[in-house]
């Protein structure tokens, strides 16, 4: 049994943590945090020219051919730098549903140049309240043209192109949904960026009016292929979680360590102590889920649909517990903009929401487990 | 990343499979699988004779005490032939509950510090299960804080007399012999003045007494010395350095890894799965559903935890320091779990009597067992110190007493 990465994984993951401490510090995330711009160009780029983006894009395409596990190493760097870049919607959610369902000619256009840097894209799920449903998708599609709102979009007013839910039928079933893609910059398209919990990932509401869309993938097969992005990105995410949350415990290890009050280490008190064992075993039971989650991904095992919501609320429950308790650890200090508590604490909690809430995952896993004991 | 064996592993694994499937005591295997926390007894024979039996066979087989020296009645095996040995005996690894003490801690205590005659002698009946071994730390003065026992060993000629008590002494009532660390010397602090011994428990003076625990059942002993006679011989280690040898004992309490640590998460799985609520089947509700998810990543999180420990066992290397939760985690959540599965039965859930209550009442068993998981073995909060200090790297407590004689250490707080 080896349920661990590879040596060279492990040496991918010690590489990108390197790349990121240099590219990606604190004060780098904080220029795109304070609103100067949406995110970091030029980091965007050397991700680009670290391969990085397109490590799980096949070689044909443009990219470095490895694979989901490789990417997964990268994803949780990702989200223990804390990066302010739309590596989450371009990689996880539109190259992973080009993969799966996007024509030869789609493929060609779009992934070499997500690979390369040159295309930002995003997948337009949402519209408003609610979470990952067949009907809670309004928007409208006919004769090519798409009318309808779809928000919050992750990087909406910075992508280049979406893919798109829509509906296009009314029976009432699954199959009424199917998926489009959008060349954002041709028109039709109106993008208003949207104040949102995590400056350092963008938002938008898209407006589309009359709006041309190129069908991906087949007529009403849109909702069965969102559910495998939904959980390909889940286990991405996942990973990005972990990361998040091994740093923020890190953080509160550290303060701990260095804060004297009642002229000892606050690190000394079993209720500091605690608090952070704590943060330990909820960070380790994510990492153990997720490694799960990667297993099933990399295998495309019939086990993906139950992995990936396990993962997914693991890490999600992780990454909040210990970015709120970080804060807690640094006291005072953790509620200033100046530290860098926060930055984490809006990571985590918007990265909870972004695939759907976790009373939606909670509801899935049930589903999926169910249905493995039934079979 | 996969969890397929190695060509080595694989053979392993059949020869064992073949064995297991060929002699274990399947009889009794639809009882052991539906026995849990807080109540594991054979309907129509004593579980400790079953046991014994099981243990023997194994041990005439060289099943027994896998890691274990050949010499000493152990396979001398690797730990992830051991890892799978457990995989496989599944169901019938719950007959070993008694003789984890002795195999896990008083057996490598003996092999890391009893003479070579001794070890030849003593450890392969306790291998085979012929003879049951307790350990003999834990005091009403001295729990959590180990080093704060305060039973009396006091030379005399080549022998050493021992008068004290010792408390939450597992199976002591059944046990042949004991692992005993005791107070050699008062006058120094308490860590340097403790010795230990292994004793034979139907020695004279030796009184095992029952507890009578919160659930009922006894599984606990007090254990009282009244000039008890040890040999010098059956020290372990030197005088006074009982401390040391006691780390080793309590390490390798901590080490067992892929037994699998009871969550109770499976049974409440089942049960919701089958239950009906008044709007419907429990499993449709969707505050079960969240409830159940979540205790579901925290099995599923411990579940592939030890299997990233058994990894590096696979490869040879020492698990890294991830599995220290699993006692932590498991031991709350049982409690949890044992509290919803009769929070969704409403008023019967207060029906605990097998014959009347839901699922013959074992999550009423399990509820009332909890509080002693949270507790034996380390206490949540020294869990959470371990994980604290030893993990991440804090500092560790600030003990007013480290450079004190024991016997100036307070011993009353209000008076």
């Amino acid at each position: 049994m080896n349920f661990d990465f590879s040596d060279d994984q492990k040496q991918l993951r010690d590489q990108a943590r390197k790349f990121l401490s240099e590219k990606c510090s604190p004060k780098a995330v904080r220029v795109v945090l304070d609103g100067k711009v949406p995110y970091d160009k030029e980091l965007w780029k050397g991700l680009a020219e670290m391969g990085f983006l397109g490590v799980a894009i096949p070689e044909e395409f443009g990219g470095a051919g490895a694979g989901h596990l490789e990417l997964c190493v990268i994803a949780e760097e990702m989200g223990r730098a804390n990066a302010p870049v739309p590596f989450s919607s371009t990689v996880y959610l539109a190259a992973e549903t080009l993969l799966i369902a996007g024509s030869d000619a789609q493929k060609t256009k779009w992934l070499p140049a997500i690979a390369s840097g040159e295309a930002i894209g995003t997948l337009a799920l949402f519209e408003g309240t609610g979470n990952p449903s067949p009907k809670n998708i309004k928007l409208a599609a006919s004769n090519g043209l798409l009318n309808g709102v779809k928000k919050p979009v992750p990087d909406g007013a910075i992508a280049d192109f979406a893919i798109l839910a829509a509906r296009t039928g009314s029976s009432g079933r699954d199959n009424d949904i199917s998926l489009f893609l959008v060349d954002l910059k041709a028109g039709g398209v109106e993008a208003r960026s949207l104040t949102n919990l995590d400056p350092t990932r963008v938002q938008a509401e898209l407006t589309f009016k009359n709006c041309k869309a190129e069908p991906l993938g087949a007529a009403g097969e849109g909702w069965s292929i969102l559910t495998q992005v939904l959980d390909r990105a889940a286990v991405l995410t996942a990973f990005e979680q972990v990361g998040g949350a091994d740093r923020a415990l890190e953080m509160g290890r550290d303060y701990a360590l260095d804060r004297i009050a009642f002229g000892r280490p606050i690190g000394s008190f079993q209720a500091i102590k605690h608090m952070l064992a704590d943060m330990y075993v909820a960070a380790t039971l994510a990492r153990s889920n997720s490694y799960y989650g990667a297993w099933a991904l990399s295998t495309n095992a019939s086990e993906l649909p139950e992995a990936a919501a396990a993962a997914r609320i693991s890490a999600t429950q992780a990454f909040q517990h210990c970015a709120k308790n970080n804060i807690q650890v640094h006291g005072g200090m953790g509620f200033t903009w100046e530290f860098d508590c926060h930055m984490y604490y809006r990571r985590a909690n918007a990265l909870a929401l972004g695939l759907g809430s976790l009373s939606y995952w909670e509801d899935q896993l049930i589903d999926r487990m169910r249905k493995k004991n039934a079979a | 990343m996969n969890f397929d064996d190695t060509p080595q592993e694989a053979a392993f694994r059949a020869t064992a499979r073949a064995w297991i499937a060929a002699n274990a005591p399947k009889q009794y295997e639809d009882e052991l699988r539906k026995s849990s926390l807080g109540r594991t007894q054979l309907r129509n024979a004593d579980i400790l004779d079953v046991a014994k039996a099981w243990q023997k066979k194994k041990a005439d087989a060289g099943w027994a005490c896998l890691h274990w020296p050949k010499d000493y009645g152990g396979r001398g095996a690797s730990p992830i032939e051991r890892v799978i040995w457990q995989q496989e005996e599944g169901v019938f690894g719950k007959l070993s509950a008694m003789f984890i003490i002795g195999h896990g801690m008083c057996g490598p205590t003996m092999m890391a510090f009893a003479r070579e005659e001794h070890k030849r002698k003593f450890l392969p009946p306790l291998a085979s299960g012929e003879k049951i071994w307790c350990q003999l730390f834990s005091e009403p003065a001295g729990g959590s804080d180990v080093a704060g026992l305060r039973t009396r060993a006091e030379k005399d000629g080549d022998d050493w007399v021992i008068n004290g008590q010792k408390i939450w002494t597992s199976g002591a009532h059944y046990s042949d012999y004991g692992i005993l660390l005791t107070r050699t010397d008062p006058n120094v602090p308490k860590h340097k003045g403790l010795t230990m011994f292994f004793l034979d428990m139907k020695s004279p003076g030796v009184e095992v007494r029952p507890i009578r625990q919160a659930n009922g059942n006894s599984d606990f002993n007090e254990v009282y010395f009244t000039n008890v006679r040890i040999p010098d011989h059956q020290r372990l280690g030197e005088v006074n350095d009982g401390w040391n040898v006691s780390l080793t004992t309590l390490m390798n309490e901590r080490m067992s890894i892929g037994a699998g640590v009871a969550t109770g998460f499976p049974e409440l799985f089942d049960y919701c799965a089958s239950l009906m609520l008044d709007e419907g089947p429990a499993i449709e509700d969707r505050s079960v559903r969240s409830k159940l998810a979540n205790y579901a990543v925290r099995a599923s999180g411990l579940k592939y935890t030890s299997m990233r420990a058994i990894s590096a066992l696979s490869r040879g290397e020492r698990p890294g320091p991830e599995n220290s939760i699993g006692k932590l985690v498991a031991g709350s959540m049982i409690q949890e779990v044992a509290m919803y599965a009769l929070d969704l039965q409403g008023a019967a859930g207060v029906v605990s009597g097998p014959e009347d209550a839901e699922v013959a009442g074992r999550f009423q068993a399990m509820l009332l067992r909890a509080p002693g998981t949270r507790v034996e073995g380390g206490t949540d909060e020294i869990m959470r110190n371990i994980i604290a200090e030893r993990v991440l790297g804090l500092p560790g407590d600030i003990r007013v007493d480290k450079d004190v004689p024991f016997n100036k250490i307070p011993t009353k707080g209000r008076t």
